[in-house]
């Protein structure tokens, strides 16, 4: 952060601070992370809340990208100037649940505020990446999204695939990979962009092989990573084979690449499914999207893919009151018809069950059947120990490990297994660090 | 008139050095000891957990060849920054100097890069050399030059060298061409008159005479390789690819920033902070005798 913007930010915060008791209302803040359309969202979402009511204002507030938002939320935190809501995207789920009294859980909010809540009215694949293994919810989900595979139908005609019959497995991917290749997209045949998130995150859920020990980390912090088994290592084997000759080509770390398949670049690619508001707008080529693929061999594979995006999470500290105009917000933003309306105009997942079956029944899925794919993807089944989530602590620094290691055997430095075996260690290493700290 | 002025009592070179030394104390020592401290302490990020360690945070850094890697990622990206950029400028301020028409245009253009904050210069960059988007990538692709910065270690460190070197020029070029317009040109005059060539000009005359500009520029440019060009680094390779351009800098931050690893960052950046009083160090006793003012 620049010193002009943390000037700023104090001054903001000391005039919020300065003239909240001259309302009558109870003020809750939200601080958030998105922008553009997506922050229209939330404006209006607080205020129709506003509208609705007179006792509570929702005060929402941009604070910058996902990680700056973790960030500033954690500095307010630690200046005791904590706003009530704050949207953490789910990789900072493990930091956040480890700060005992940093946090509020969900569903003890809900519980003393006197809300009506039943946490099995929420969709399970969405609520259990954030609730504890008996399942207390943690955290309000709030806009989620799930990894699928988009691919160009006229990339597909002109090297002779069926454009109506996407590759379900990746034996399959890999061939149509190498028929592209040959058809004129000899740059990348296929590629996945947020790599940890596609090649060790999703696999392990897709193919319910664990990432970890512990239910992927959302048994406690004492978790141990173990993903250097067979069906990794013949995944990265593959992709490392196939990244020689770009019928796969690696598309970096975070979305990025993305691009790559809306310029036509690369006619398939895994990424996800919030990638569709940027096709819609920039693909100049009929396209679609469909699961991901998945390793026939595997035992009950597909499984249920896992989530991506971010939650709201209600720090800890505040007036009963306060959270007593949250939870009124969380029932509020749970509400069947809202769900309908968030689902269908921004592309959001929807949160519960009610709303999902709504949209379903209305027909709207027959037009746009690539809104409903990462939902078949995340219903395909009941979650298991493996494909529940994961919650790690410092994720965000392992992911950039876990990257490394699979970079360095992209580009030839390390073999696939000794890549993944240090993936695993380094990722180790920080985990235990990690335990110590949240342990007490 | 009286020759050595001088104060009885300490209450008033006190209170006239006093907003010199609170702003020293308020934004240099006080947040330099909460760094030393913090790389003391293992804490979780909220702060709600604290243990001191000793030198636990040290330890497990000297252990890890990620950040082993660093020192050496970051002598070359220095070397190479540094001697690039403060190379190119001086050529740049000597051309610049020559009587010719429309120099105060060539100027003002050279100046315009300095004014653009490090991580725009890294997108820049990106957008030109971006494997897929870069319209330069395209033209060495077709040229059959296989570019690939998301995968191959040494694009990637040529492309932040490039983008930090780029960003810098201006900076060394308008203080390079400060001290080539403050040469008296009597002295290169009657340099000409004896006969001497432009190269022995330059390298007799000119260049001691910019001594000083140039000591000033080395010790300005470090200090910038070492703690400006994160952003750089981020919006380019973020580090990548496999931890190639991780520089030490660069670790601090996606360490601290990204990774809300506190007391790993403090840890590092007390290194950074000593290594870098050792080279000022070194560099005001040993290379500054050889400035001539």
């Amino acid at each position: 952060m620049t010193v002009k913007s943390m000037i700023l930010m104090s001054v903001a915060t000391v005039a919020m601070a300065a003239s909240a008791p001259a309302l009558a209302q109870t003020e809750i803040q939200w601080w958030h992370a998105l922008t553009g359309a997506n922050n229209d969202v939330v404006v209006k979402l607080a205020e129709d809340f506003n509208a609705s009511q007179k006792d509570y204002k929702i005060v929402p507030a941009y604070k910058g990208s996902y990680p700056d938002t973790l960030n500033a939320g954690i500095a307010a935190f630690r200046a005791n100037a904590a706003p009530h809501i704050l949207q953490v995207f789910e990789v900072g789920t493990g930091t956040m649940m480890s700060a005992k009294g940093a946090v509020k859980p969900v569903f003890e909010l809900m519980k003393e505020a006197g809300e009506a809540f039943d946490p099995k009215s929420y969709l399970p694949a969405i609520t259990g990446y954030y609730s504890t293994a008996k399942g207390d919810m943690l955290s309000m989900p709030f806009n989620s999204s799930s990894m699928v595979m988009w691919y160009n139908k006229d990339a597909f005609k002109k090297a002779g695939l069926n454009p109506d019959a996407p590759p379900k497995t990746w034996p399959e991917v890999f061939e149509a990979g190498k028929k592209l290749k040959a058809a004129g997209f000899d740059k990348c045949g296929f590629t996945n962009a947020w790599a940890t998130w596609a090649n060790i995150e999703q696999f392990g859920a897709w193919h319910n092989i664990p990432i970890a020990t512990k239910a992927n980390g959302l048994d406690g912090f004492d978790t141990v990573l173990n993903f250097n088994s067979p069906l990794f290592l013949k995944h990265w084997t593959n992709l490392v084979e196939l990244q020689k000759d770009k019928t796969y080509d690696y598309s970096g770390r975070t979305n990025t690449g993305e691009g790559r398949f809306t310029s036509g670049e690369c006619p398939i690619m895994l990424t996800s499914s919030a990638f569709f508001g940027n096709v819609r707008a920039n693909a100049k080529f009929d396209w679609a999207n469909a699961p991901m693929p998945y390793y026939p061999e595997a035992a009950g594979a597909p499984q249920n893919s896992i989530i991506g995006g971010a939650s709201l999470w209600v720090m800890g500290g505040k007036s009963a009151a306060e959270y007593k105009g949250v939870a009124k917000f969380f029932t509020f933003l749970s509400d069947v018809d809202r769900q309908v309306k968030l689902h269908t105009e921004s592309g959001y997942l929807p949160i519960t069950k009610a709303a999902y079956e709504k949209v379903k029944a209305s027909g709207f899925y027959k037009d746009k059947p690539y809104l409903e794919t990462p939902l078949l993807e995340l219903n395909n089944k009941e979650p298991t120990e493996n494909s529940r989530g994961l919650r790690f602590g410092s994720l965000v620094q392992i992911r950039d490990i876990w990257s490394e290691e699979l970079e360095a055997a992209l580009n030839g430095q390390k073999t696939p297994k000794a890549a993944l075996d240090a993936a695993v260690e380094r990722g180790n290493q920080m985990l235990r660090q990690f335990e110590r700290t949240a342990s007490r | 008139m009286q020759k050595n002025a001088y104060f009885t009592g300490l209450t008033v070179p006190l209170l006239l050095l006093a907003p010199q030394l609170v702003i020293t104390v308020l934004f240099f020592y006080w947040p330099a000891s909460q760094a030393v401290w913090q790389s003391f302490l293992l804490q979780d990020a909220f702060g709600t957990s604290t243990e001191f360690v000793w030198f636990e945070n040290y330890q497990l850094l000297f252990s890890d060849p990620g950040y082993l890697k660093a020192f050496w990622n970051t002598a070359i990206f220095s070397s190479f920054v540094c001697v690039l950029s403060l190379g190119l400028a001086l050529l740049f301020a000597v051309m610049a100097d020559r009587q010719i028409r429309g120099a105060e245009i060539y100027k003002t253009l050279l100046i315009w890069p300095y004014a653009v904050a490090p991580a725009v210069a890294g997108v820049l960059w990106l957008f030109m050399f971006d494997p897929s988007l870069g319209m330069l990538a395209r033209g060495l692709s077709n040229l059959g030059i296989a570019w690939n910065p998301r995968l191959n270690g040494n694009d990637a460190m040529l492309l932040v060298i490039l983008a930090a070197t780029w960003k810098q020029i201006s900076y060394n070029f308008l203080f390079f061409l400060a001290g080539l317009q403050s040469i008296p040109k009597s002295v290169i005059e009657a340099a000409v008159i004896d006969g001497a060539r432009p190269w022995r000009r330059f390298w007799t005359i000119v260049f001691p005479l910019l001594s000083p500009t140039t000591f000033f520029l080395l010790v300005v440019n470090i200090v910038y390789v070492f703690f400006d060009t994160f952003g750089i680094i981020d919006t380019v390779t973020g580090g990548g690819p496999s931890g190639q351009t991780e520089t030490l800098v660069y670790k601090v931050y996606s360490d601290g920033k990204g990774g809300s690893n506190l007391g790993g960052s403090a840890a590092q950046s007390v290194i950074l902070l000593i290594m870098v009083i050792g080279m000022t160090a070194v560099q005001f006793r040993f290379i500054e005798r050889k400035v001539s003012y």
